[in-house]
């Protein structure tokens, strides 16, 4: 038993923790190896184990930064999987920006069934929540072809594409796409989805772990800065007490983010009950960590202006993306029958 | 990152497993899986069956007999002992007394009380809280005054748990007034069988004689009972506290009750189906089962740390806080479970008969769901533990 990082995997979190401070941008992260760390060496990268994924988005989210990783990392695996190295080559070296395009209108977080088809080198319908989609060179879409699911490669400037594009909770954007017989290149069949959405489960949870401690740590700072009746406010038990729970449950997630992490090589139904409880978990505690964020602000943390509110947002997005607390909840009772 | 056992700690888990199977009487783990009150005389068979294997000392230093377990061979073992429903070490003597009297106590303090501790010979209890002082321990009033060669003890301690049982009783002790209250506190070792010492029983709530009050009247004590030096037995006291708590998320417990809570859940019917088939209760046993799966790993991770030689410290308060609520939430629905038979309250303590008219599993839930309310109180209440995470980790 050993819950310590390996050195390289130390190294990268801490560089990149300092890249990330000082502005770093796509290229700098590229040039980090932020992209080759979700990629296993068979794949051209270097990492693309749990834990490998779960350092770079604790960094990332920490940071708060909204660069398309987690859409490098689940697009380009899709990629990796359809073997195409030619491509994975460009992602890894941030050269090709890559995004998937799968959920649709009233599937809320469900899988399917999608309705968007192919036919003849084009596809058709309508893909939702498809986040950074407008900066993207390529989207990975799935379609039905005859009665199956496949993925096809479109480029989103191509003609009978369109993106009706806003920012996201998150940070970064999130578009509704409309293909209407949209050019598109085969990749092949849809058959590993299920196991990359997992490690971008486990993306959003390790990349929330980071953003609760960036929260805990303002928190903290104002606890001990912000004075009212004369003392800093931190002194008053009735926000002690409230802040000690926030940091447990922030060690709650963390626990649940390495219990992903160790599993997510497993067997499928072991490694999804593993991403049902711990995106269960960390969606509560990223919520709580938040509100209590905010409250024991006071008003400033209601303000656009205040570096919290970008951070709280993230933390109110995890629930929304690939499955909300009770979804988890209900697919590992489920998973656990 | 290695969330498995290393091969060494799988062939330690594989001999405790083997140990329980072959040593642990059916009779015994019954109630323990029944949550039923043990006997003293369950309680010694235990202890020699543990002393015998080498168990009892297993996290003693080697120079006292022990097998100096590291942190995380402890926390296989408790894990074990709780899935198998063997008694919890009744740790007063074995975990508490010994490292303090290892640590301050004299050469002639450890030879004579450390064997007789792992024989069973002394049977100790704890004799720290008072009715005046309960989380704010440093009020404590009992005072001992030296007369010769001796000190004259009176006061009353109180929430001895097990009392009845012992022969010997720890005490910390006023013997100075000057300064700090922590600054005039002794750590004093007393036999049971002095005059002037008197046991009461006190009932809790579930209706089992588990702690008492303990009387002080003139209690004549020889001052080489002094543990360490006179004045200093905060230190000793806060070594006590500190020392033991790897157990302290009861993740062991938790486990077990878990399981058993998922077999009455299969049992139970509600509206024609198992009660683990509704989706009000399956979210509930859900959620409780998502949290006792990141409070291991949050368990592990800080047992290891320790064995690093990083410091558990406030660490433990988390684990404390988190573990109680987490146990005392599946004790609560136990209690859920097992519906309207939770409303027929067997104690001997109360007039009545003896045999509760419900199913097994439900003759001892409501007791244990009352009982396990102090699990939030006893050894720091949550409140003091949520303290302590402010100021030593949070520096708030």
């Amino acid at each position: 038993m050993d819950f310590n990082h390996t050195e390289e995997r130390r190294m990268l979190a801490d560089s990149l923790r300092r890249s990330l401070e000082r502005g770093a941008d796509w290229a700098a992260l590229a040039e980090l190896g932020v992209l080759g760390a979700l990629f296993t060496e068979d794949e051209g990268g270097f990492g693309g184990q749990g834990f490998d994924i779960a350092v770079v988005f604790e960094e990332l989210g920490r940071a708060g930064a909204s660069a398309p990783v987690l859409e490098a990392g689940l697009a380009g695996g899709l990629l990796a999987d359809a073997g195409r190295a030619d491509l994975v080559e460009q992602v890894i070296a941030g050269t090709l920006k890559v995004t998937l395009a799968h959920s649709e209108p009233g599937l809320r977080y469900d899988l399917g069934p999608i309705t968007t088809s192919a036919a003849s080198g084009t596809v058709t319908g309508r893909k939702s929540f498809v986040t950074n989609a407008d900066g993207a060179d390529r989207l990975v879409v799935s379609a039905l072809e005859d009665g199956a699911v496949a993925l096809f490669l479109v480029d989103p400037k191509s003609e009978g594409v369109s993106l009706h594009t806003t920012p996201a909770l998150m940070g970064g954007t999130i578009s509704e796409v409309t293909l209407d017989r949209a050019p598109a290149e085969r990749l092949g069949l849809a058959e590993t989805l299920e196991t990359r959405l997992a490690a971008a489960t486990l993306a959003v949870c390790a990349d929330a772990l980071g953003a609760m401690e960036t929260a805990k740590a303002m928190t903290l700072d104002y606890l001990r800065t912000r004075k009212q009746f004369g003392v800093p406010i931190g002194k008053f038990q009735a926000l002690q007490h409230r802040m000690a729970d926030v940091a447990i449950e922030i060690e709650m997630a963390r626990s649940a983010v390495i219990n992903l992490a160790g599993h997510l090589s497993d067997a499928a139904p072991t490694r999804d009950r593993h991403v049902s409880a711990t995106k269960n978990l960390t969606a509560r505690a990223a919520h709580l960590v938040a509100e209590e964020a905010i409250q024991m602000h006071g008003g400033i943390a209601m303000t656009e202006e205040y570096a919290l509110s970008d951070i709280s947002r993230r933390l109110f997005a995890v629930d929304h993306r690939f499955g909300d607390e009770d979804w988890h909840l209900a697919r590992f009772i489920r998973l656990s029958a | 990152m290695d969330l498995n056992y290393t091969e060494e700690e799988v062939a330690f888990r594989d001999a405790v497993r083997s140990f329980l199977k072959t040593q642990l009487p059916e009779e015994i783990a019954r109630k323990g899986a029944e949550a039923r009150p043990l006997t003293k005389a369950d309680y010694d068979l235990w202890h020699s069956r543990l002393n015998e294997a080498g168990y009892l000392a297993g996290s003693w230093p080697k120079k006292f007999g022990g097998a100096e377990w590291s942190a995380v061979q402890k926390h296989i073992f408790e894990e074990e002992s709780a899935l198998a429903h063997a008694p919890r070490i009744v740790p007063f003597g074995v975990a508490m007394l010994a490292p303090v009297l290892q640590a301050f106590g004299s050469k002639e303090q450890q030879d004579y009380y450390l064997p007789r501790i792992l024989s069973g010979e002394d049977w100790w209890c704890q004799g720290y809280s008072e009715p005046g002082a309960g989380s704010d321990l440093a009020s404590l009033k009992t005072r001992a005054v030296r007369e010769g060669d001796h000190y004259i003890v009176n006061g009353q301690k109180t929430w001895t748990t097990l009392g009845q049982y012992a022969n010997k009783i720890f005490c910390l002790v006023r013997t100075g007034t000057e300064g700090k209250p922590q600054e005039g506190i002794s750590f004093l070792l007393i036999d049971m069988d002095t005059p002037g010492i008197e046991v009461r029983p006190i009932i809790l709530i579930d209706g089992v004689h588990e702690v008492n009050e303990v009387w002080f009247t003139d209690v004549k004590v020889p001052v080489e009972n002094l543990v360490g030096k006179e004045n200093e037995g905060w230190t000793y006291a806060k070594y006590l506290l500190t020392h033991e708590r790897t157990g302290i998320a009861g993740v062991g417990f938790a486990t077990a009750g878990l399981q058993s809570l998922k077999r009455i859940a299969k049992t139970e019917m509600q509206n024609g189906r198992p009660l683990a088939e509704d989706p009000f209760f399956a979210a509930r046993l859900a959620r409780i089962e998502i949290d006792l799966m990141a409070m291991a790993t949050f368990n592990l991770r800080t047992v290891a740390g320790a064995d690093a030689g990083k410091a558990p410290g406030a660490e433990s308060s988390m684990l404390k806080v988190r573990g109680s609520i987490l146990r005392q939430q599946i004790n609560d629905l136990a209690r859920r479970a097992i519906g309207p038979w939770a409303q027929p309250f067997v104690s001997e303590q109360l007039e009545g008969n003896l045999y509760h008219p419900g199913p097994d599993h439900a003759a001892r839930a409501t007791n244990t769901y009352l009982n396990n309310r102090k699990i939030s109180i006893y050894g720091g209440s949550n409140e003091v533990q949520r303290g302590i995470i402010t100021k030593a980790i949070l520096g708030l």
